[in-house]
């Protein structure tokens, strides 16, 4: 079995003709790994990610060759057509989006019986009847995110990091070898969030399981990912380990919108990603981050421009 | 303060020198041209639907005054007939609704947009308009001809013309969706029609309900004409009533009809209410 749990060639993809979102991205992800994709809104992470899961179809090249998206060694898409096994192979990458995507008038355990979906037969999925054992796969899937006791509420009323929990719960029913994770943080706030962030990394530490998640906050990439990917206007500007990412660079990596963002201070923080013990995780010991809130006219004489950002591109 | 000086100290100079923004011409003769349209539809309609007869309404005021003489003293002496009837409308609306919902679904599905390729809803949903286009007593007429004077070809003659509506109603419930739980049942490896029966549907379902029953009460409604053409319903006996200038009848017909569809309406409008 191939130890590349996702690997993309030259993929590009635009929805206005001239105006690429992703301008040939290629890159690599190995079997366990835990790699965050951060880059401004806009930047394209949204489209890799569901490029990447078989959501969106990417373009074709003039010559063909252009576009290739595998998983687990498997094609998902290539040149612009979703393979027929991309059905097949979704159910065993679990998709984590902003928005939890539950659907909001079922009940939590129903919606994550739904990750049975693509292995059940056909009346029985259609019928959404599910058997004791399933049930009870669900209900463990809920004690492992911790909202067993919620099994029988409603999606909608749940609070968004339980839903994100929710939806967490339903890709380990899936049994995915590879979870992708669409800014999963982003609409949470910061305790859920980090309860959210435990959780994949725990899944990561614990199962092995291959975690690609794109953040918008950077300071969770340097916490919890010991690996990040840098996009910028379509393009892979870093990859590498995320302990070496400058300040200077992430504030130049988000340009105008850098004064909202939690960026690290002056010292680089020292990322712990697997190694961050879990009982620092619930909000004691976070890494060391200031807000550079409206002072943005002090980041030149914060970042001076001796630190150059990280080597740029493939 | 400063303020409010300023504006009011008209012999300040500064306001005279304040240009009025002037709307174009197009926005000048909008509303004008709109109201001039309104009137010229209203005058050609006016002759050749002897709009000019309304006068006899005055006029000939004796003839109404006969049936509204009636109305004061309807007669009930046939009662069990007509509710006997008007039970028979209401389950003739019953049914025609049940048809109309469990063929119109999939029709439904088939013509949203966001669930379907245009060359499949295109096609569906020129069949739909053609099903709303024709009246439920064109096809009473067309169903009596086919299984011959009774309930039967008004159940069918309201589930056709409503096949077509509640399509166009489903569906648009059905393209008003969030897409992203449909999403969320597709990541997990799940084939179409199962991100429609279990992203979709559950979705839809507060307002399909509420659809349907709109729908039935609109049906109780259309159903008591039905029987005009002989398609079953109090509709025959109201018809008859009126051309043998039976009017303590057919008041003692319409109030029963205004009473059971005012019921109706009332307990189908609190279910709606509960649904939503």
């Amino acid at each position: 079995m191939s130890d590349v749990a996702i690997e993309l060639r030259n993929v590009q993809k635009s929805f206005v003709k001239g105006q690429p979102v992703l301008k040939r991205v290629s890159l690599q992800i190995n079997r366990g790994e835990m790699v965050a994709l951060i880059g401004a809104s806009g930047s394209g992470k949204s489209t890799l990610i569901r490029a990447v899961s078989g959501l969106l179809r990417t373009d074709a090249d003039e010559n063909g060759r252009s576009g290739t998206v595998q998983i687990l060694g498997t094609v998902m898409q290539a040149n612009g057509r979703v393979s027929r096994d991309a059905k097949q192979l979704r159910s065993r990458v679990g998709i984590v989006f902003q928005q939890f995507n539950l659907v909001p008038r079922l009940s939590v355990l129903k919606n994550v019986c739904f990750g049975f979906l693509g292995r059940v037969p056909g009346w029985r999925g259609t019928l959404g009847r599910f058997t004791r054992r399933e049930k009870q796969q669900a209900l463990l899937a809920l004690r492992r995110v911790g909202i067993e006791e919620q099994a029988l509420k409603r999606g909608a009323a749940l609070s968004g990091g339980q839903q994100q929990r929710a939806a967490i719960a339903r890709s380990l029913v899936q049994g995915s070898e590879i979870l992708i994770a669409d800014e999963p943080i982003a609409s949470l706030d910061p305790s859920s969030a980090r309860r959210v962030m435990d959780i994949l990394a725990d899944l990561n530490k614990s199962d092995g399981i291959t975690v690609l998640v794109s953040l918008h906050q950077v300071e969770y990439a340097l916490g919890y990912c010991p690996r990040t990917i840098a996009l910028r206007d379509g393009e892979v500007v870093y990859d590498g380990p995320s302990d070496a990412l400058t300040p200077a660079f992430l504030s130049e990596l988000y340009g105008a919108e850098s004064e909202e963002l939690f960026l690290p201070g002056l010292e680089p923080t020292k990322a712990g990603g697997h190694s961050r013990p879990r009982h620092e995780a619930h909000g004691t010991a976070r890494p060391a981050i200031r807000v550079i809130g409206t002072r943005s006219h002090r980041l030149p004489s914060e970042y001076p421009d001796g630190q150059a950002a990280p080597a740029g591109g493939n | 303060m400063a303020n409010a000086k300023l504006v009011n100290d008209t012999s300040l100079s500064a306001v005279d020198s304040i240009e009025i923004p002037r709307p174009t011409f197009a926005e000048r003769w909008r509303n004008p041209l709109i109201l001039a349209a309104i009137a010229a539809l209203l005058i050609w309609s006016w002759g050749p639907t002897e709009m000019s007869n309304a006068s006899m309404l005055v006029t000939d005021w004796r003839n109404m005054a006969e049936f509204g003489s009636a109305c004061l003293s309807p007669n009930f002496y046939n009662w069990e007939d007509y509710v006997g009837a008007m039970v028979e409308t209401v389950q003739i609306a019953v049914w025609g609704t049940a048809l109309a919902v469990i063929i119109g679904v999939p029709f439904a599905i088939l013509s949203s947009a966001n669930v379907c390729p245009q060359w499949i809803v295109q096609p569906t949903r020129r069949l739909m308009d053609a099903s709303r286009a024709i009246n439920e007593i064109v096809f009473a007429l067309l169903f009596v001809v086919a299984v011959g004077l009774g309930p039967l070809a008004g159940v069918l003659a309201l589930a056709v013309h409503n096949i077509g509506i509640i399509a166009k109603l489903f569906s648009e419930a059905v393209e008003a969706i969030d897409p992203r739980p449909v999403e969320g049942i597709r990541a997990t490896g799940a084939s179409r029609l199962l991100e429609v029966v279990h992203g979709v549907i559950p979705q839809v379902m507060p307002l399909w309900s509420s659809f349907t029953l709109y729908r039935f009460e609109t049906n109780v409604r259309s159903a008591t004409v039905l029987g005009i053409v002989g398609a079953g319903g109090i509709g025959q006996p109201l018809f008859e009533n009126i051309r043998s200038f039976q009017y303590g009848e057919t008041a003692a017909i319409i109030i029963i009809v205004v009473v059971t569809v005012s019921i109706i309406d009332l307990i189908s409008a609190q279910l709606r209410r509960i649904l939503v």
